[in-house]
This record gives structure tokens, C-alpha cells and sequence, in this order.
């Protein structure tokens, strides 16, 4: 009897939830949280699961305030809150993971609905708040620790070294590649930049272990390939042309996909399910809309960078972007006549 | 009757409060609260310009033709704006920059035009004033309010006035349009969700200690 339940679609299902779905991007975000303490010491990891426990936090405390379901079990939170602490410089105090993780929960992502109504990404809109709120801390990018700086022992120093004593030692504050590339490519190391030594947020500065963590997703189908590869290859085309003009075609290239949060952005956030189009088309075009905003403000904008505006830019228009491009349901014939 | 002419009065404070509960004037509602004196400045030019626009439409609703009534009201109120343009010019010229366009942009302010056209157009002189005063002072509150909050998470002082080292970690975005919006959203929600509270309590006395608690947290 109760082999035939009748029940109304969907009738295949699986094992994939939201969970499993987030502890694959958590998997996928590991190389980056490790290449982190590699290049910027243990008070990276701490800043990560200050923000990571930030953001669990304000989930479960929203919720139990307003008297709702206890949510935090989907993981979201800690997604959420490592890939905003991925997008911090090491030179913050700790309370700004907190303050940016709270915000991107609470305002960003509960008081509209929580998971799955969130109108833009929780962790571009925290970076964005941090960036608006704090704007010398959040671009106070200091120098990876090196083994140039000495031998094993000096480094495995470094690295246990608090906020204080990092400070000290990587010492010189530094301008990311990005601050550089408007004006002039060539001499930048490209070498570095695919590997990670280079200033930046603390997960953006290794393309290489991002690409890791980004083809695990794409091969496990957690996102889809259309949007990273269009995103990135669109910055690649624009920075060709930008290159062009300039009389040097090739050198803007390989910068402007190494350097910043592009793979960052791409792989992880441009990729979040609740704000980005439905259908391969609407995917592509979010991320094109993605490639050339961030193009735009890189080259001719204020800011050196502009992956999350770009991001926050495009999640505000997806809506619209999913109206403009309706899936034809299988067999649908236009009726004759109608106008199109 | 008399208190009547006393919710006259207050309705412009919490009931209708021109700001969270009616949403008129956001405009220099938004621009001129980065700092609390302004607001509290904004929110007086404009209770000085509505309390006298509405004595005077009030005065003069019988002579002004239907027809041509708006453009009346508007000549009335910018005839106002002037005289505290010119005062706050003379008198306090740091506030006066502070302000800057907004200030003009009074003759505009739709709390104004909306309190000549809905309620001073038609009803006595005495009622008008209360209503502009009210309205005005609801304003003023809002204003200083919205105010008094962008200013110490954004500048880390009060009136001008530094918190300790709050300055130290005081956060830009507060001050910029966008902690604006944030801060006068959160505001209204929270003013909305009191005045609901309040008035659910009015009529079930039993909810009191429920709602205590909520609104505390």
C-alpha cells in the first residue's frame, strides 16, 4: 500500500541538499582557507572562524529572537561567513569579520527571508558594507610572508605570529597587482600571482588553489561551468581590448585574471543559487553583465577593484534577467498568428 | 473638543509621524542627517515654514481661487523659506552650508504642500497651527533621531561632541547615502513594529508582557 504514494512533482529526488551542497563549497574552499595560513599566518585562520562563527551566530540568534526554525543546520552561515573573512585583508582587528558577517546574515540575508530570498550575495554585500564603512582598513593589504624572509624556522615564526607581531614583520603594506594594472602591465609577476604571493584578501591571492577548489565544484555540479568561464573570459576579452589600445595587446591579460578577486568572485559568489539567473542563457548573460562591470570599474573607475560591485550589480538585476529569458516549456508552439 | 484639538496636536508625532509613518520628505530626510544638529536644524526650519504656511492658507482659504490653489500654497511657503533662508544666513552661517540646497528645497518639501492641501485648506486657523506644529514637531524628532544614530556609528560623536575613541572605529557608511537608507529603514521598521505593539496592547492587555520582552530584543 504504501509502495504507491501519490504525490505531486518533483518524483526523482536524491541525496543533494542544501547541506551537502554547502559542505561541497566548504570542501572546495579549503585549498584557499590553508593557502591563506601559508601566506598570512594563524591570525588569517583566526579571523576565519571569527567570522565563520559570526555568522552562524546571527543566524541562530535572529531566529530564535523572531521565533522562527532553527536554520543554521543547512551550513549557508558558514559558507557565508568564511567566504567574507576570504575577502578580508590579514591587517583587520577582529571585530570586523564580526560586524561584516552579522550584517551580510541579518540584513543581507534573514530580514528578507533568509536562504534562498536573500536578494543579493550575503558575503558581497557584507564585503561591500566593510568597504563603504571602513575603506582604509579593508585596502590595507600587507606582504605575504615569504621564505625569503629567512629560513624555515624564521617563517613557521612568522606564521604563528599574532596581528601585532604580523604587522611587524610583513611590515610593509602593499598595493595589490590590480592598483597597478590601469597604468602599466608588463613587469607585473604573473608567476606569483597564479600562485598566491602577492598582497591581497586573504583568499584571493592564490588563483591556482581557487581553480582547485572552483573545477572540484564544476565537476561535482554544484555550479555551473557558464558562469566562471564567461565571467573570466569576458574580463580576459575586455583587458584584450583595453591591452590593444594600449599598444600591448597580450600584457593586460593574464593580470587581470590573476590578479583581485576575480577568481573568487567567479567561482564562489557569482555562482550562489538564490541570486543568480535559472537558465543556462540567464547565466551566461549574469555573468558577461558580471565580466563587463567589473572590467569597467578595474580600468576607468575609482576603485582598483570591482569584482563585488559587479557581483552586487548583477544579483539586483537578475530578477529581470529571468524574466527576459523564460525557458520555452517542451513541445510549446507559438500560436499562429500571435504576435511575437 | 479640547481633546480633540489635543490630537490634533500629536497626531503629527507618533500617529501619522510625517516621517516613519506617512514617508514624506525622504529627501532631506536622507541628505541632511549625517550629523544630528542638522537634523534638528532641517527639522525647525521646516516646523517654523509649516506652522506659519498653515496659519496663513488657513487664514486665506476663502479668497484663494480652487483652481490655482497649489500655485498659491507654493508662493505662500516659498515666501517663508525665504525669511529663514535669509535669518539662518545672517545668524548661523556654518548651518546654513551644512544645509546647503535642502534648505531652498524646503518650498518643495512635500509634508508642507501635503498638510496646506489635506488639512489647513480646510479646516480653522487654530487647528492648522496645531497641526503644523505637531506635524513639524514629529519631523524634528524623526530628523534629529535618524540623526543622533548615523552620527555616533558613523562619526563616533554626539551633537559634535566625541565618544571616547569611538572615532577610532566610527564606520564611513553611515554617513555616506547608503547608511542612510540602511539606518532610516531600520528605523522605520523598528517605529512601525512599536506603534503595532503599543496599539495591540491597547486592546489586550494580557500580550503586555510578551511584547515587552520582543521589544527588547
Amino acid at each position: 500500500m504504501s509502495k504507491y504514494v501519490v504525490s505531486s512533482s518533483p518524483h526523482i529526488g536524491n541525496d543533494r541538499t542544501v547541506m551537502t551542497i554547502m559542505l561541497d563549497v566548504l570542501i572546495a574552499l579549503l585549498p584557499a582557507v590553508v593557502g591563506s595560513v601559508v601566506f598570512f599566518g594563524f591570525y588569517a585562520l583566526f579571523l576565519e572562524v571569527l567570522s565563520v562563527a559570526a555568522a552562524v551566530g546571527a543566524e541562530a540568534l535572529y531566529n530564535v529572537i523572531t521565533k522562527r526554525d532553527q536554520t543554521i543546520g543547512d551550513c549557508s552561515a558558514v559558507v557565508t561567513g568564511l567566504l567574507l573573512a576570504l575577502n578580508l585583508p590579514v591587517s583587520v582587528p577582529f571585530y570586523v569579520p564580526i560586524i561584516g558577517s552579522a550584517f551580510a546574515i541579518i540584513f543581507v540575508k534573514m530580514l528578507f527571508g533568509g536562504i534562498g530570498k536573500n536578494f543579493a550575495n550575503p558575503a558581497i554585500a557584507g564585503r561591500i558594507f566593510l568597504l563603504l564603512a571602513w575603506a582604509s582598513m579593508m585596502t590595507a593589504y600587507v606582504k605575504p610572508i615569504t621564505w625569503t624572509d629567512g629560513d624555515a624556522f624564521v617563517y613557521f615564526r612568522c606564521i604563528l605570529k599574532g596581528r601585532e607581531g604580523l604587522l611587524d614583520v610583513a611590515a610593509l603594506s602593499t598595493a595589490t597587482p590590480l592598483a597597478s594594472l590601469r597604468t602599466e602591465a608588463a613587469g607585473l609577476d604573473i608567476f606569483n600571482m597564479f600562485f598566491g604571493e602577492i598582497g591581497g584578501s586573504l583568499g584571493e591571492t592564490s588563483a591556482l588553489l581557487l581553480l582547485l577548489g572552483g573545477v572540484y565544484l564544476i565537476v561535482r555540479r554544484v555550479i555551473d561551468w557558464r558562469v566562471p568561464v564567461t565571467f573570466i573570459g569576458t574580463v580576459a576579452v575586455f583587458a584584450l581590448i583595453y591591452g590593444a589600445a594600449k599598444g600591448q595587446a597580450l600584457d593586460y591579460i593574464l593580470p587581470s585574471i590573476f590578479g583581485g578577486g576575480l577568481f573568487l568572485g567567479a567561482f564562489f559568489m557569482a555562482t550562489d543559487y538564490s541570486t543568480s539567473p535559472n537558465t543556462k542563457l540567464g547565466l551566461t548573460v549574469f555573468a558577461f553583465g558580471c565580466g563587463i562591470i567589473t572590467s569597467l570599474i578595474r580600468f576607468f573607475g575609482s576603485y582598483p577593484e570591482g569584482v563585488s560591485f559587479a557581483i552586487l550589480l548583477m544579483n539586483i538585476v537578475t530578477p529581470y534577467i529571468d524574466k527576459a529569458f523564460v525557458p520555452r516549456p517542451f513541445g510549446y508552439q507559438p500560436k499562429k498568428g500571435a504576435k511575437a | 473638543m479640547k481633546s480633540n484639538r489635543l490630537n490634533t496636536l500629536t497626531n503629527g508625532i507618533v500617529k501619522s509621524n510625517p516621517t516613519f509613518r506617512l514617508v514624506l520628505g525622504t529627501c532631506p530626510t536622507l541628505a541632511v542627517t549625517t550629523q544630528a544638529l542638522n537634523g534638528l536644524a532641517m527639522g525647525a526650519a521646516v516646523t517654523f515654514v509649516l506652522l506659519c504656511s498653515n496659519v496663513m492658507i488657513s487664514l486665506l482659504k476663502k479668497v484663494i481661487p480652487d483652481r490655482v490653489r497649489i500655485p498659491a500654497f507654493v508662493v505662500i511657503i516659498a515666501t517663508f523659506v525665504t525669511i529663514v533662508q535669509m535669518v539662518m544666513k545672517k545668524f548661523l552661517p556654518s548651518l546654513y552650508d551644512a544645509l546647503g540646497v535642502f534648505l531652498p528645497l524646503i518650498v518643495v518639501n512635500c509634508i508642507i504642500l501635503a498638510r496646506a492641501e489635506a488639512f489647513a485648506s480646510c479646516n480653522p486657523v487654530l487647528d492648522s497651527a496645531l497641526d503644523g506644529l505637531g506635524m513639524g514637531f514629529g519631523f524634528t524628532l524623526s530628523l534629529t533621531f535618524i540623526g543622533i544614530v548615523r552620527e555616533i556609528l558613523g562619526a563616533g560623536s554626539f551633537f559634535g561632541l566625541p565618544i571616547g575613541s569611538l572615532g577610532n572605529i566610527s564606520m564611513t557608511i553611515f554617513i555616506l547615502p547608503a547608511g542612510g537608507f540602511l539606518v532610516y529603514g531600520t528605523l522605520m521598521a523598528l517605529v512601525n513594529y512599536l506603534t503595532a505593539l503599543a496599539e495591540n496592547r491597547k486592546y489586550a492587555p494580557s500580550s503586555k508582557k510578551k511584547g515587552k520582552k520582543e521589544a527588547k530584543a
